[in-house]
């Protein structure tokens, strides 16, 4: 019959308007700035720079190498290296970036940057509330902007950087294995010093790991009895970045 | 409480009879004191019906309407009931665009013809015991003159705009405001076949008794009076372009229609004209169906009797906001077909039915109201059902399909 | 001059707001415009009625003329001829018309001022309520009343049939069945167009 449709429709409205008052499903809206809607983990909205610790100057990850502003796509990452270093999580001393800006107004968010960084140093934020009168200073994000510490990266991916926190402890754990052994090996060859001065040279270039990416600890003849690993890894770093390049041609 | 029914009348003599006005002002003041009242009160009423509308409809819509615009200037929110004066102040302080080629004249009194036959209106009604403006014989055929004196206006704002879509928005909003005065005044007629009177006032009289002590004598308590009443409030909806009617000024589908060229002020007045209508219109059904200022039943004649009209009238407001909120818009031929091929006949047979109802209004057999009932009800409920089925079909041929290789 | 007149300044106000509108109704360039104000002309018209206490005269007035036939011509001259022509309003022969208007007036006017019934005393009519006038038609008046419903009945019917009469029988029913291609029965594949690019591929 004509006319029963528009009663059920108003019955089903009325539902809709009564239930709104107690039901949570027929009222979904969030009251924005009172309310905010709790962010999924894989959200992300721009770059920041994660640190370890407390000091965002000690503890930052970036060690300048450049990578993620080569390959960001619309080329939004400003970096200009430092002329000193710093040590970095397994204790290597690591230039760092003087200046690190990202000029928000240009990013696309596509996470590039994360994907190629080999430090673990870059990671996405999921801050939006970004909004400015100034569309050039403002929107220029500089490193004490973007520097957050790794709690905070806790906070926002959770599952992701427990994975990245187990991986630089592992690193590190290797590392100090190596710095160990190499240290063991080296007061075995300090403690027979005469007899091995000949021989010993020869296995020791041939001990050298060829590890990608880690770094060689090469034998200091001076330095005896070191169990830890941060001070000859002090000493020996000059000779280090050049190595790399006279070992390929 | 004879005192606080007539409260408003008891005032407006006390305020007339103030030595303080010169002689010949005085029926001056006395009109003012009817008008400035009635005029203020329902462009409140327009404002806050806004409000509940746009809430409401959040509401159904799984949203909240406004809720943030309380009191200007200020944190305090109201839940959001003061959204009609930002609205209004909007209006206000907003460019008045009038096309280069726009016919200016005609431009600038497209709102003035619609806002003022419907603020007229309201003079006829009565929104109480002894609380109507004007007690004119033919009541009723003044509101349906001013009702279509409103409709020229609709034309004239198309017209002067000089744009296409204005133009076919206003002539499909012409036509659908005149293919519903039809059913409207026709519904009204058998209520004034039974009362015998053009007159507002005594139509409400005739519904103020009450039968076995407690059953008023409204008409929509009555088979040809509800069937009546239902038609009239479907043409109602149709006069004054309210959804699901609202064709000739949707937004999806011809911009604003007629009122595409009116920005700022011209568009506040359009506005308010049609929820001026349709607040006369409300308060029209009230009067001639629901009992107009009479109460439900007879010892509730407590309550003051402007307090029982406007707690009708905002019943079928509400009814109104709640079809709104309901029903998809339509289309122009199905709005077209169901004036003329659904409504008209209804309302002829409904007169019929309004007709052997009064005649058979005699017979004092036991069980002659149950006869009546059903013999009357019979009539216009099977026309009901059999125009609703038949007109309900429509026959296409098998659709030829041609598929792309 | 009305019988009642208890504001006499209102019948002038509005007599001359009549006399205006349906001058301008006669000279205004824009013919919307002129429509526009032949529907002022008849509403003035009501509110003279309204004045005579002809009240149910005076509201069909506004219901009938202003609602409808004002709508109707205005539609009519914006649908039949472009309101942008500005058709200039002093005609040529404007003294032959000068000439017919004065002799149609003194012709209306003079047996109106030399009839003896404005000296009588006026009778006194009962007022035209709408009852009184609703008894008439259905007694004394029921045989015109009758008419008038045939003949509107009868325009009615020529307006619908003028306005069906547009489109062709033979096109309707071409519609409403689907399209036959040379044969007995409906093919669901279309003839291949032959397109360049496609037949080279063979």
């Amino acid at each position: 019959m004509l006319g029963t449709g528009l009663i059920k429709g108003m019955a089903e409205t009325a539902r809709n308007f009564i239930g709104s008052y107690h039901d949570e499903a027929r009222l979904v809206t969030v009251q924005y700035p009172e309310e905010t809607v709790p962010p999924k983990e894989n959200g992300r909205n721009f770059p920041f720079l994660v640190f370890d610790g407390n000091d965002p100057q000690a503890g930052l990850r970036c060690v300048a190498c450049q990578i993620c502003e080569k390959e960001c796509p619309p080329q939004c990452i400003y970096i200009i290296k430092s002329k000193d270093k710093k040590p970095d999580h397994v204790g290597k001393p690591q230039i760092y970036p003087a200046t690190f800006d990202i000029d928000v107004s240009v990013c696309m968010s596509c996470q590039i940057c994360v994907e190629v960084c080999p430090f673990e140093a870059i990671k996405m934020d999921q801050v939006f509330e970004l909004s400015t009168t100034d569309r050039f200073d403002k929107l220029l994000l500089r490193k004490s902007d973007l520097a957050k510490p790794n709690t905070y990266y806790h906070q926002l991916h959770p599952t992701e950087a427990m994975e990245v926190d187990g991986r630089l402890a592992e690193d590190k754990k290797k590392a100090e294995a190596k710095a160990k052994a190499d240290a063991e090996a080296k007061a075995k060859a300090a403690a027979a010093p005469p007899k091995a001065a000949a021989t010993a040279s020869a296995p020791v270039p041939a001990k050298a790991p060829a590890q990608p990416g880690s770094v060689t600890v090469q034998p200091a003849p001076a330095s005896a009895g070191a169990p830890t690993s941060s001070p000859p890894a002090l000493n020996t770093t000059p000779v280090q970045p050049e190595a790399p390049k006279e070992a390929k041609p | 409480m004879e005192g606080v029914d007539q409260i408003f009348v008891i005032a407006k003599h006390w305020i007339t009879a103030w030595s303080f006005w010169p002689n010949a002002l005085r029926p001056f003041v006395s009109i003012l004191l009817s008008i400035v009242p009635i005029i203020g009160l329902f462009a409140l009423a327009f404002g806050i019906t806004t409000v509940v509308e746009r809430k409401a409809l959040g509401r159904v819509q799984n949203r909240y309407g406004p809720n943030r615009v309380g009191i200007p200037l200020t944190k305090i929110r109201l839940a959001g009931f003061g959204q009609f004066m930002a609205d209004g102040i909007k209006m206000l302080i907003k460019e008045d665009i009038v096309p280069f080629s726009a016919d200016k004249v005609v431009h600038y009194l497209a709102p003035l013809a619609l806002a003022i036959p419907v603020w007229l209106t309201f003079a006829v009604i009565p929104f109480g015991r002894n609380m109507s403006a004007i007690d004119l014989d033919a009541g009723l055929l003044f509101f349906f003159a001013l009702g279509a004196g409103s409709e020229l206006a609709v034309f004239m704002a198309g017209w002067s705009s000089r744009n296409k879509y204005a133009l076919v928005g206003a002539m499909r909003g012409i036509a659908q405001m005149i293919s519903y005065e039809i059913p409207l005044v026709l519904s009204t007629v058998a209520v004034v076949m039974i009362v015998g009177s053009l007159s507002l006032n005594e139509i409400v009289r005739a519904q103020s008794s009450y039968s076995l002590g407690f059953i008023p004598h409204w008409h929509v308590f009555t088979p040809w009076g509800f069937a009546a009443f239902v038609f009239f409030m479907i043409a109602a909806c149709a006069e004054t372009n309210r959804a699901p009617f609202d064709l000739p000024e949707a937004e999806s589908e011809i911009i604003a229609g007629y009122l595409t060229e009116y920005s700022g002020f011209k568009y506040a007045l359009f506005f308010l004209g049609e929820y001026m209508g349709l607040f006369a219109i409300t308060g029209f059904a009230v009067t001639l169906f629901l009992g107009g200022w009479t109460a439900p039943l007879p010892f509730l004649n407590v309550v003051p009797s402007w307090l029982w009209f406007f707690l009708k009238f905002a019943t079928l407001i509400a009814l109104f906001i709640w079809v709104r909120a309901t029903v998809p818009r339509l289309r122009m031929d199905q709005l077209m077909k169901l004036a003329w091929k659904f409504l008209v006949p209804l309302t002829l047979i409904n007169l019929l039915v309004a007709a052997v109802w009064h005649y058979s209004g005699g017979w004092a057999f036991t069980g002659a109201l149950a006869i009546r009932w059903v013999f009357c009800g019979a009539v216009i409920g099977s026309a009901y059902v059999a125009l609703g089925r038949g007109l309900h079909t429509k026959h296409f041929a098998p659709r030829a399909y041609r598929y792309a290789d | 001059m009305p019988t009642n007149a208890p504001m006499p300044i209102a019948f002038f106000v509005l007599a001359g707001v009549t006399l205006v509108s349906a001058i301008c109704a006669m000279s205004l360039r824009n013919l919307v415009h002129c429509g526009l104000c032949l529907a002022l002309t008849f509403a003035g018209l009501a509110t003279i009625y309204l004045q005579l206490g002809a009240e149910f005269v005076g509201l069909a007035q506004i219901l009938v003329y202003v609602g409808a036939v004002a709508i109707l011509i205005v539609f009519t001259i914006l649908l039949t001829r472009n309101a942008e022509v500005h058709i200039s309003p002093v005609s040529r022969s404007w003294m032959v018309g000068l000439a017919v208007a004065i002799i149609v007036c003194a012709s209306l006017v003079l047996p109106i001022f030399q009839s003896p019934s404005l000296h009588r005393t006026p009778i006194m009519t009962p007022d035209a309520t709408v009852r009184l006038i609703g008894e008439k038609l259905m007694t004394q008046y029921v045989i015109p009343l009758e008419a008038i419903a045939l003949v509107l009945t009868a325009a009615l019917l020529g307006a619908v049939v003028i306005a069906m009469r547009d489109e062709p029988e033979e096109k309707t029913k071409q519609m409403m069945e689907p399209p036959r291609r040379g044969g007995a029965k409906p093919e669901l594949d279309p003839p291949r167009l032959s397109i360049p690019a496609v037949e080279t591929r063979q």
